[in-house]
């Protein structure tokens, strides 16, 4: 049988997605269902002196209006932080109240202040419009290089700072910088960015008053982590009375790990009038209310000798909070950030310093590769920087400062286990035509056009796991990941995973490694997941670790199966288990042709006896059923690298920017379907360059969002991409048995240095993120650059 | 949205006599709704007027346009007469909103609400446009007043729009890369008495630039525009692009309009 495990295996659930029958949260209503409107805060800050629901609870239709001093009442808990970061004295980070409903004062705008809950949206909407809501404005914090500066929002937490944190050797790093020939700085600005999924998050949850059980059903990546947040922190219900069902779920790249004020509120909403509550959030509520991503401000400094030997490196940075401290939040810009800011570089000293405040703006938490892209941003500008200071090319310094053993001890935390960087960079060089550039160079010019070249060579630490490592860094949860496979009666098989498929293919990969380690045709598996009900504990989907942890867990579930497969099979064919093999599905015994199939085993093992033609007792001491479960804890995370190579084509007379070419080359280790493995690259590198050249987030100086809508915020499309050209490399991860690395963060990663480092080839200096037509075009005037055609 | 009367006729007269002070007509609702279901608008009567047969349609003449007020954005893109007699205004066309919008949106609609960033005003001006409403004829430069204002009086209904065939003409936008709405637009149109330069994005309300077209008057060459300065006062400013650069692309967008006729 040929192996599925590297072909290109058609998604199987898009015929679902596609054609519109995809079961989606807000596609859920129950009987006697009611819907729930969330009054928020127009301003970024502000005292809550009074909320008068009076003429609201009036309306028609109006079931209830609840407030802060409700859920308060009720001691239903506020939300979490869920990663514990030290500063660099010891003392531990300080991060505020943050109820589901404010009860003393609203913190950014779209912050929530009540919920009307009504027969109809309609008239929940217009209710909503009757709560007077008394506020005394006070002055917003709003800029990231500017909250240390300013009032404290929060009386306990002086100059807005949440933690000071550092990673590495300040003296160690000071002595490499002493002995430097050049040292190269940079300033930059990572974006705010709005994650904008496809499908707005969404809330149904629906209290059963004779069984005291609640059904959540959500859009979240993770609904296992919902269920023990709802009901050890928020405390709305015990665990075995809350399901969470996480259906078909329309994208979430972060923003849906980990549940919001809205699924709460709904849950004990729900319990409170004893009638189901559902919530779909608007566009203008998605913008508002999702968490951010990114935002930094840092100062970076790189130490070379003369020959482009790097000698150590300095990062300081600015991360915006937001107004609150969300769950991930605190460890995006500390341990997914500074291990991986010194690149994919030997570096002899190091250190990252950052400085995490609270704003007035909506909270920050893990967007689309979580910290690893502002790091590589960060060292992959700094050392195009460097190869221009020192007249060197981009590749050569590159090359020269590569490790070339594995395992490679990384500077500041991470063994990565195993890689070739002057592979893949050679690789993408040549899958790029780099050698034609200058020739591409002068067809542009003949245009008009300024063309540059930029390079990204990065690699990430993903796969997120290993629970004792995240642990002793302050994690608040395990990072293991759980399978159950589940053989039907009549052989065919439903596999049970703890991670989540909102856009990934799960449906697909994880039937491709069961059918090729179980020999069950493709069509014969069902992958499960999204019900805490239904299959075993897990942790979700993010940091792209499903494949790298879920996948192993499944390897691992099916190797059990096979195991008990061959006792059964020993008996049915009255040989020793040690003469029986396991091949493509069948049971066969040694230098024989007796066999039975895996299907003949698994309806054996769910008939244990004998019944007219039915022969099959099980071995003496055999439980009865076919039905696996493994948890698998890797001991290392995964570690994919690889080099982009951007080409962009500037309009000097306006300014506007196109990527004409892009090369990926990336290492992901061992592919299992390259299809769905392009498709993420694609969409990585979408969202990438859509960081570097179209989106962002502002905030007006009295912390009105600006950008609330697509008509401001500005999402890139397809006619903005050219045909990417695609490479890989391949180095298998020794952490897993599978060989596999992650692959749905790389482009996201790699995309923005690599289009910025062209945009400043092109037009000669420096330009912040994201290079609008109108930076772009001061930087032309800048530097006398003029189509002169036209000008 | 808030609740309201639906009211759909087939007659210009019935349709005015629906009118009040709080109705709307609708056609493609391509600004409408959305202001309806973002609460930006509330209206007790919405009276469409797409079945109303006399408001659609092409005609042209050997030195007019017109086209009705119903008719679609992908209509005009896709009609071998326009493409004929003005190939720049098909363009224009073809280059408003998306697919959805150019079959929905129509001419009529989106005149009247004269968006300071929509592609049609300046065609109108540009095109020395003559705008034919229900009891008279207004000019283009007398018919668009302000910000998301016109000389439409309440319940005036606009019936065509007759565009003057020029002698060569080119429109040219930078689009917002967001909403795809000109962050400037420029339209220029040489006519037997002279050149008409329609901008749209820059200011508040579309207008002709009379410092381009004086110039081009003289001398039809993206040249003759060397040493005309264009002044950011009155210009917009926002997220997307400051006074400055829109006045610096007002020139920029002119002369490539100039060099593409």
């Amino acid at each position: 049988m040929a192996s599925l495990v590297g072909s290109r295996v058609e998604r199987k659930e898009d015929k679902k997605l596609l054609t519109g029958r995809g079961k989606y949260t807000a596609d859920v209503t129950f009987a006697h269902q009611t819907y729930a409107y969330f009054v928020r805060s127009p301003h970024a800050r502000a005292q809550l002196k009074n909320v008068d629901i009076s003429k609201a609870e009036k309306a028609s239709g109006v079931v209830a209006v609840l407030t802060g001093k409700d859920i308060a009442n009720d001691k239903i808990g506020g939300l979490i932080a869920g990663w514990r970061i030290k500063s660099e004295d010891g003392s531990d980070m300080k991060v505020p109240a943050h109820p589901p409903l404010a009860n003393e004062s609203v913190n950014y705008v779209g912050d929530h202040v009540a919920v009307v809950i009504a027969e109809s949206l309609d008239e929940a909407r217009n209710a909503a419009e009757l709560v007077k809501v008394d506020y005394k404005i006070l002055k917003a914090v709003v800029k990231t290089d500017k909250a240390m500066d300013s009032e404290s929002i929060y009386k306990d937490i002086p100059k807005n700072l949440c933690f000071d944190w550092l990673l590495g050797d300040r003296a160690k790093t000071q002595e490499a910088f002493d002995k430097a020939d050049k040292i190269i700085k940079i300033d930059l600005i990572n974006n705010r960015l709005i994650p904008n999924a496809m499908e707005p998050r969404a809330a149904n949850a629906d209290y059963n008053p004779s069984t005291e059980e609640i059904t959540l059903y959500t859009t979240s990546q993770n609904p296992h982590l919902a269920r023990i947040i709802i009901s050890a922190f928020n405390g709305v219900a015990p665990e075995n009375k809350l399901r969470v069902i996480a259906p078909d779920v329309g994208g979430g790249f972060g923003s849906k790990i980990y549940p919001y004020a809205e699924e709460v509120v709904c849950s004990w909403a729900s319990k409170k009038i004893e009638r189901p509550v559902k919530w779909v959030a608007d566009r203008t509520e998605s913008f508002l209310s999702d968490c951010h991503g990114r935002d930094h401000v840092t100062h970076a400094e790189l130490a070379v000798k003369n020959d482009g030997t790097f000698l150590g490196f300095k990062n300081e940075t600015i991360a915006n909070l937001g107004a609150y401290a969300s769950v991930f939040g605190t460890v995006t810009p500390t341990y997914l950030f500074g291990p991986c800011a010194t690149g994919v570089y030997k570096m002899p000293a190091a250190y990252s310093n950052v400085k995490a405040v609270f704003t007035n703006t909506a909270p920050v938490d893990a967007y689309r590769g979580a910290g690893r892209p502002e790091a590589t941003y960060t060292i992959e500008t700094l050392v195009e920087k460097a190869a221009r200071e020192l007249g060197m090319d981009p590749a050569e310094i590159r090359m020269k400062n590569f490790p070339t053993e594995f395992p490679f001890q990384q500077t500041l935390v991470h063994s990565v286990d195993s890689g070739d960087y002057n592979a893949g960079l050679k690789k993408a060089m040549e899958v790029g035509d780099y050698k034609g550039f200058e020739a591409r160079k002068k067809e542009s010019e003949s245009k008009g056009k300024l063309r540059g070249v930029g390079f990204c060579s990065y690699f990430e630490a993903c796969g997120i796991a290993p629970s004792a490592v995240v642990m002793s860094l302050g994690c608040g949860i395990g990072l293991w990941e759980s399978a159950e496979v589940r053989f039907n009666p009549t052989g065919n098989v439903t596999v049970f995973t703890g991670s989540h498929s909102h856009g990934q293919g799960h449906d697909t990969t994880f039937a491709q490694i069961a059918a090729d380690r179980l020999g069950v045709p493709l069509e014969n598996i069902e992958i499960s997941h999204g019900d805490t009900d239904k299959g075993p504990f897990g942790y979700g989907t993010y940091g792209s670790r499903s494949l790298t942890v879920g996948g192993t867990a499944i390897v691992k579930a099916c190797d059990k199966i096979v195991a008990k497969g061959k006792k059964v099979a020993a008996k049915m064919l009255e040989v020793n288990e040690s003469d029986v093999e396991f091949k493509d599905g069948e049971f066969i015994v040694a230098k024989s042709n007796q066999k039975k199939t895996i299907g003949e085993v698994a309806f054996a093992c769910y008939l244990p006896g004998t019944y007219g033609e039915v022969k099959s007792p099980l071995p003496e001491g055999e439980e009865p059923g076919l039905k696996e479960t493994s948890f698998f804890d890797p001991g290392n995370f995964s570690f994919p690298a690889g080099s982009h190579i951007c080409e962009v084509e500037v309009d000097p007379d306006t300014g506007n920017t196109e990527v004409v070419k892009y090369t990926a080359v990336d290492d992901f280790g061992t592919i299992i379907n390259p299809l769905i493995v392009e498709g993420q690259v694609h969409g990585g590198l979408a969202q990438g360059i859509g960081q570097a050249l179209y989106e962002n987030c502002h905030y007006d100086d009295t912390g009105q969002l600006v950008t609330a809508s697509y008509m401001d915020y500005t999402m890139p499309r397809a006619d903005n991409f050219p045909e990417f050209n695609l490479g890989f490399t391949c180095t298998p991860a020794t952490s897993n048995p599978l060989g596999t690395k992650g692959c749905g963060e790389a482009g996201a990663i790699a995309a923005p240095p690599a289009v910025m480092n062209a945009v400043m080839n092109a037009v000669g200096t420096e330009v912040s993120m994201p290079a609008t037509a109108e930076k772009v075009w001061k930087a032309c005037q800048k530097m006398n650059k003029s189509n002169s055609k036209a000008a | 949205m808030k609740t309201f009367n639906y009211h759909s006729t087939k007659d210009v007269k019935e349709a005015t006599k629906l009118a009040s002070s709080s109705s709307a007509f609708l056609a493609g609702g391509m600004t409408t709704l959305p202001s309806m279901k973002l609460g930006l608008a509330s209206y007790k009567d919405i009276i469409d007027i797409k079945r109303i047969k006399k408001l659609s349609g092409i005609k042209v003449s050997s030195k007019t346009v017109t086209i009705g007020a119903t008719t679609k954005h992908a209509e005009v893109a896709h009609s071998k007469e326009v493409k004929k007699a003005i190939p720049s205004l098909a363009a224009l066309a073809e280059g408003i909103g998306d697919p959805q919008v150019r079959n929905r949106g129509t001419i009529g609609g989106s005149i009247a609400n004269n968006d300071p960033s929509a592609d049609y005003p300046s065609a109108c001006i540009a095109l020395n446009a003559t705008i034919h409403t229900n009891n008279r004829k207004v000019s283009a430069d007398k018919f668009f007043t302000g910000m998301f204002e016109t000389s439409l009086k309440k319940g005036e209904l606009i019936e065509a729009v007759e565009f003057q065939v020029p002698e060569k003409s080119c429109y040219k936008k930078y689009p917002n890369p967001a909403s795809r709405y000109a962050i400037v637009g420029v339209y220029v149109a040489k006519h037997k008495g002279g050149v008409n330069v329609g901008v749209t994005g820059a200011k508040s309300c579309v207008y002709n630039d009379e410092n381009i077209s004086g110039a081009l008057s003289k001398s039809f060459s993206s040249s003759a525009l060397d040493n005309v300065k264009i002044s950011s006062s009155g210009m917009n400013s926002d997220v997307h692009a400051s006074a400055d650069y829109r006045a610096n692309m007002v020139k920029i967008f002119a002369k490539k309009a100039v060099e593409a006729c």
